[in-house]
């Protein structure tokens, strides 16, 4: 019961850094229907960022501020730069532009900073805290939960209650219809695609200091989680991106403690296999729209 | 004084030859002119055009005097165009009340937006029952009713629809014309209703024009249009 009571508490503390990353992803999907692989390479680039910021002023949270600023920045500058200008009939321009955005990214780091890890320091203790002899949360697992339950909180207030959420969603749905309404959908793409990189920036902050360390494929793994994540939730839901993040955050923790952590990964590919072939728009894809 | 004008208006896609060749029209302030004409007659690429959805070739657009033509889409909307295009154009996934909202934003700020809302309420009764449901839960008739409530909360000076009549009940049909007379009639809001429902558009407009092959073959009063029988078996089909 112990050994599940920290597995299940650790899982929800990944879990919730996954739902954040894979929210990331539905808000740059919803913004531009564009699946943006190059999430984890520019998300990177803002730790790199951070690792530095915090290194000059010893300060943590100046890091922290400064690596979301630059995802923010990162994602606004690829949008009006990169994304703008390709075509849009499909999506495949803008995917195929995002993977070679990874590969000009990471090449860079590695070039810049070197392929080593470079260890980053939590702003807490991780000992798991015991509560009447079981061990539960760490400190930073309760920063990251909290975190990221702020963050999520705030971007469903956003895009729920305020007109600028409704802008965004409007012109994510129907940019032309949004067009004819005034709304100027160019402008929310970039809202979106800065909203979305601060937030995979943030998931990616949470998650490097309590991983082997800061390299440029750091996140690698955490962006094909949380892209199983998307999909399980359905790429356009935010709420299917929080519940399948918590989901697999504990299932790949309970797979890892009971089982190993070689099985983990085949756990998520079950579950998303399962997934799409039984519901392949994923578990909150949106209903059909009446035709008459 | 017109309204809309415009002047040698050339519209066309790609190479082919263009859809609209030198078209000039003008629409008088508070006039509702009902634009008609057969499939292909380039009804909906006219209006497309004025919204800056179409490609301009060459010509002018302009609106009370001012012009319009290298202006993006959502600046025309901002300068006093509203376009409810043919199908009903909802956002299906936004509310009844979001989309009203959409439309109002723009133009009105806090409570003056929920007043502009009430408004459109009071004229599309069964609108304000379903509130809180999704558009793509609305029948066809409550879609096209709240494509043209939305339009109306940003309280437009020019009102340009297309083919609103399409695919809903006679009764329905008669119920939108008549809060389009209406409002035209209350507000003096200038209207351009592209329709191949040619008795409904002449029933509530004041002039009709003709439109064949991207030409004006006919520009006069509604009345005397819908009784020239020649006129209507040449380019109407009836």
């Amino acid at each position: 019961m112990e050994r599940f009571v920290f597995l299940l508490s650790n899982g929800l503390a990944r879990g919730a850094v996954l739902a954040l990353f894979a929210l990331s992803l539905v808000i740059v999907w919803r913004a531009a229907r564009v699946v943006n692989f190059a999430q984890a390479a520019m998300a990177v680039v803002a730790v790199y960022a951070a690792f530095a910021l915090t290194a000059a002023s010893g300060s943590y949270w100046i890091g922290l501020l400064g690596g979301l600023l630059t995802g923010a920045l990162l994602g606004a500058a690829v949008e009006r730069g990169l994304m703008r200008r390709l075509p849009n009939r499909t999506p495949l321009p803008g995917m195929i532009c995002a993977i070679g955005l990874v590969m000009v990214l990471q090449a860079g780091l590695a070039i810049a900073f070197g392929p080593q890890h470079r260890p980053m320091r939590p702003p807490f203790s991780e000992s798991p805290i015991v509560i009447g002899g079981v061990p539960v949360l760490s400190p930073y697992n309760l920063f990251v939960l909290a975190t990221a339950a702020a963050v999520m909180g705030a971007l469903a207030l956003l895009f729920a209650k305020t007109s600028l959420g409704l802008r965004l969603r409007a012109a994510a749905f129907a940019p032309e219809t949004s067009r004819l309404l005034g709304v100027r959908v160019p402008r929310m793409a970039t809202i979106g695609w800065t909203l979305s990189l601060a937030t995979a920036s943030l998931a990616a902050l949470l998650l490097v200091p309590v991983e082997l360390g800061l390299n440029p494929h750091s996140v690698d793994l955490l962006f094909v989680n949380a892209f199983a994540v998307a999909v399980v939730g359905g790429l356009d839901s935010p709420i299917g991106a929080l519940t399948a993040g918590l989901g697999i955050g504990v299932l790949v923790s309970l797979v890892t403690g009971y089982v190993s952590a070689a099985a983990a990964p085949l756990a998520v590919l079950a579950l998303l296999t399962a997934v799409l072939l039984l519901r392949p728009g994923g578990l909150f894809a949106a209903k059909e729209a009446r035709t008459a | 004084m017109s309204a809309l004008e415009c002047r040698r208006l050339t519209v066309g896609y790609g190479d082919g030859a263009p859809v609209l060749d030198e078209l000039s029209l003008d629409v008088p302030d508070g006039a509702v002119l009902a634009l008609l004409g057969a499939n292909g007659a380039g009804k909906t690429t006219l209006l497309r055009a004025l919204t800056g959805l179409a490609p301009v070739g060459g010509g002018r657009i302009l609106l009370d005097g001012a012009d319009l033509t290298g202006l993006s889409t959502e600046d025309r909307i901002r300068r006093g165009l509203a376009l409810v295009p043919e199908g009903r154009s909802v956002v299906a996934e936004l509310t009844v009340e979001e989309n009203l909202r959409l439309g109002a934003l723009w133009r009105h700020r806090g409570p003056a937006r929920t007043r502009a809302v009430e408004a459109a309420y009071e004229l599309f009764e069964p609108l304000a029952r379903r509130r809180d449901a999704a558009g793509h839960t609305l029948s066809g008739g409550e879609r096209q009713m709240l494509a043209l409530a939305r339009a109306l909360v940003a309280e437009p000076t020019v009102l340009l629809l297309d083919e609103p009549s399409l695919g809903l009940a006679p009764l329905v049909v008669a119920q939108l014309l008549g809060v389009l007379r209406d409002t035209a009639e209350r507000t003096g809001l200038t209207v351009l209703l592209a329709e191949q429902n040619v008795t409904g558009a002449l029933s509530i407009a004041d002039r009709g024009m003709v439109l064949s092959l991207g030409a004006v073959v006919a520009d006069r009063p509604a009345a005397e249009l819908a009784a020239d029988p020649a006129l209507r078996r040449a380019y109407l089909g009836f």
